[in-house]
């Protein structure tokens, strides 16, 4: 089991440019469901992928691949001839927000916003037209999503994940794969790794991730990843003290952030004291979570929090 | 992207929204002229001098050169001198302004340069409000604030009387609606036409927000004046670096002078950079991982000297100039370099480090912690380059190891 994404996922591509290319070799190499691309400028087209298996993936594969995928104008028409139940996003700042909405238009149940950039008020509206749309964003400027040996959908490194029992949910790309590495090596493994992205306004959140893993038999325990700016941290340590069943073990980067400033992701800026680092370990410890005092220390914060 | 005071009230005057009279001067002879236009353009013989900076705190400030004179000063002497008298005093004024540093609670104690004077119109102020619009991350959506008490910072409002503090979701489907706008009017306790020109302020300041995507835009002080009139006396707007490429004119009001030349330097390479207090420097992949290896250096009793993120796809070119600036910092007493190579792979960063080695020479120790992608093969290259660096096994490790040797 697992949470968003398995082995029966089909999976579409908007944005088959350098990026969205080498990131669907990537994703097939791995295993992944790739069904169809979305490029209005090349529809009609197919695109082909050979190469090497990437043997961390789905099991019992052959040494190589060789995979078409068609290309259409539409998330609507890609969706109508493949079937496909997730979407993920390359498309540039520009003409990203656009393409998240088609896919909502187009009812795809996951859409996966890979692209850094794009402006806040663009993700304002696109937050705003999925509101009754059945569909979910994870994302934008995060890694992806990835069931390991099953699915994975965005640019994270597949081999560094083993098939296990954990949740990963982060802000950060690089400290996602800091936990996902630290929880192979201690023989957890990971049952599903969310990157829920650096922007200031996303789509799926902490809570949502905390619920899905909460709600998935698989999962023992879950690992959160937040960093400063925002509360969302603070939202999931209120929500983790009155619902969590499963043990939770966290990280928060930032301690040493200058206020006012915008370290590296559009959202970890602490502003109008708001924000902090201090904060939101303060939430997280008092919710009964095991915070990591260093990113060297979160797969053993994992392992004391399974007790 | 910040403007100054004087770029952001022509945006908002240019989107209908009153705003005083008022010229800039880079010159003090400019700033003299200044004043008759404006005193019988607006038939008030006050006018305000007020330094043209990116910081606020700017009417409690003082100049380093002249310690008696602060960064915003209302001329009153054209009530009895009449207009010469007035421009005597702009004269006497803008000659201590114009080059001297400014320090308030927001620049640090270094100042800032002022090279730039808003010579404005008084106004006769009845009420002092608060209004600003802003992202709520919480519910995606901006909102517009406001409050009884302005010319207090809004965090102190904030903290002591959040009560005062009245908060209008803006949809982005239809903006800020007529009744909303009332209501806040109403909050503030504005009555008559106050409220009519209140209400239609902020209707016109949210649609500007949206229309020029803002990050913040906040007028503290706006004023009811005492002929009814509702005017922003300040303005502090700073644009979404993201949206700039559709805004070419907002961008044009770029002033690179304001900003850290090293920092300006490393966006130029797209490295994300910012220069702190400390003496180790990092050379980080990630903005999350960056931020948690300043945050180890502190954990083991550093002090980091900067952040930086040389992204997820940097090349040799993008290391050795993210070598260069970190070693440009006179403070930096050893530098600490945090890969977890993901797209990113170890042996790219290895041969960059070595390159920018080679070529920027190196007079301070060097820890090496790589992980991730292809990271024998980038170990074995930093091996086999024969430079004096040290590998470290994990982050903490790393940090550990940089601080005992910059020591």
């Amino acid at each position: 089991m697992s949470v968003l994404v398995d082995a029966t996922t089909k999976v579409l591509v908007q944005g088959m440019g350098k990026t969205g290319r080498f990131h669907t070799d990537m994703a097939i190499a791995y295993g992944t469901n790739m069904v169809g691309a979305v490029h209005p400028s090349r529809a009609g087209q197919t695109e082909t992928f050979t190469g090497e298996t990437d043997h961390s993936g789905v099991v019992g594969r052959a040494d190589t691949y060789d995979v078409n995928v068609p290309i259409f104008r539409s998330v609507e028409q890609a969706v109508a001839e493949t079937g496909a139940d997730a979407s993920v996003v390359y498309v540039p700042p520009p003409f990203a927000a656009d393409a998240i909405m088609e896919a909502g238009a187009a009812h795809v149940p996951l859409v996966v916003c890979i692209t850094e950039g794009i402006p806040v008020t663009d993700m304002v509206k696109a937050n705003r037209f999925l509101e009754d749309k059945p569909t979910r964003l994870v994302g934008p400027n995060c890694p992806g999503v990835i069931t390991p040996q099953d699915c994975k959908i965005g640019i994270m490194p597949g081999y560094i994940h083993d098939s296990g029992r954990i949740g990963v949910v982060s802000r950060s790309g690089t400290l996602t794969y800091e936990a996902v590495h630290q929880l192979t090596q201690v023989g957890l493994g990971q049952t599903t790794a969310i990157g829920i992205g650096g922007d200031p306004v996303n789509g799926t959140d902490f809570v949502d991730c905390l619920t899905l893993f909460n709600d998935d038999p698989a999962t023992e325990g879950v690992i959160m990843i937040g960093e400063i700016g925002g509360t969302a941290e603070e939202d999931a340590a209120e929500w983790i003290a009155a619902n969590m069943t499963k043990p939770v073990a966290g990280f928060i980067a930032g301690t040493t952030a200058p206020p006012g400033k915008r370290m590296g992701h559009a959202g970890a800026i602490i502003s109008g004291g708001k924000g902090t680092a201090e904060a939101k370990i303060e939430a997280l410890t008092g919710a009964g979570v095991v915070m990591a005092p260093t990113p060297t220390d979160m797969g053993s914060a994992m392992l004391e929090a399974l007790g | 992207m910040k403007v100054h005071e004087y770029q952001a009230k022509a945006l908002m005057a240019a989107r209908g929204l009153p705003v005083p009279l008022g010229r800039v001067a880079t010159t003090v002879d400019e700033a003299v002229a200044a004043v008759r236009p404006l005193v019988e353009e607006s038939g008030n013989p006050v006018v305000v001098v007020k330094s043209q900076i990116h910081a606020g705190g700017r009417g409690k400030g003082r100049f380093i050169e002249h310690p008696d004179v602060r960064g915003v000063n209302v001329i009153t002497a054209g009530i009895e001198g009449g207009i010469e008298a007035a421009e005597g005093a702009v004269r006497n004024l803008a000659s201590q302004m114009l080059g001297s540093t400014l320090v308030t609670i927001q620049t640090g104690p270094g100042g800032k340069q002022v090279s730039r004077l808003y010579i404005e119109q008084g106004i006769d102020i009845d009420r002092e409000l608060y209004l600003s619009v802003l992202l709520d991350r919480a519910t995606s959506r901006n909102i517009v604030m406001a409050s009884t008490e302005g010319g207090t910072e809004i965090e102190v409002v904030a903290e002591e009387t959040p009560d005062k503090i009245l908060r209008e979701e803006i949809d982005p489907a239809f903006g800020l609606l007529d009744f909303q706008a009332n209501d806040i009017a109403a909050g503030l306790g504005l009555e008559g036409d106050a409220a009519r020109y209140g209400a239609r302020f902020m209707k016109a300041l949210s649609a500007a927000a949206m229309e020029l995507d803002t990050d913040l835009v906040e007028i503290n002080p706006l004023v009811v004046t005492k002929d009814g009139r509702v005017m922003a006396l300040d303005g502090k707007v700073s644009f979404e670096a993201n949206a700039l490429y559709r805004h070419p004119d907002v961008a044009e009001l770029r002033d690179v002078t304001e900003e850290d030349a090293a920092e300006l330097e490393a966006g130029e390479h797209g490295l994300s950079f910012i220069k702190l207090d400390g003496d180790i420097g990092c050379m980080v992949n990630g903005a999350g991982l960056a931020m948690a290896t300043m945050d180890i250096i502190k954990y083991v009793g550093g002090e980091p000297a900067n952040f930086l993120d040389v992204g997820g796809g940097a090349d040799q070119e993008q290391i050795a100039m993210a070598f260069k600036i970190i070693t440009g910092d006179p403070n930096v007493k050893g530098i600490f370099v945090n890969i977890f190579g993901g797209i990113m792979r170890c042996d790219t960063i290895a041969n960059g480090v070595v390159e920018a080695v080679k070529d920027v020479g190196l007079e301070v120790p060097l820890v090496v912690r790589l992980e991730g992608t292809n990271v024998e093969l980038g170990r074995q290259i930093l091996d086999e380059s024969g430079l004096d660096l040290v590998s470290a096994t994990d982050m903490k490790d790393g940090a550990r190891k940089i601080l005992e040797l910059s020591r």
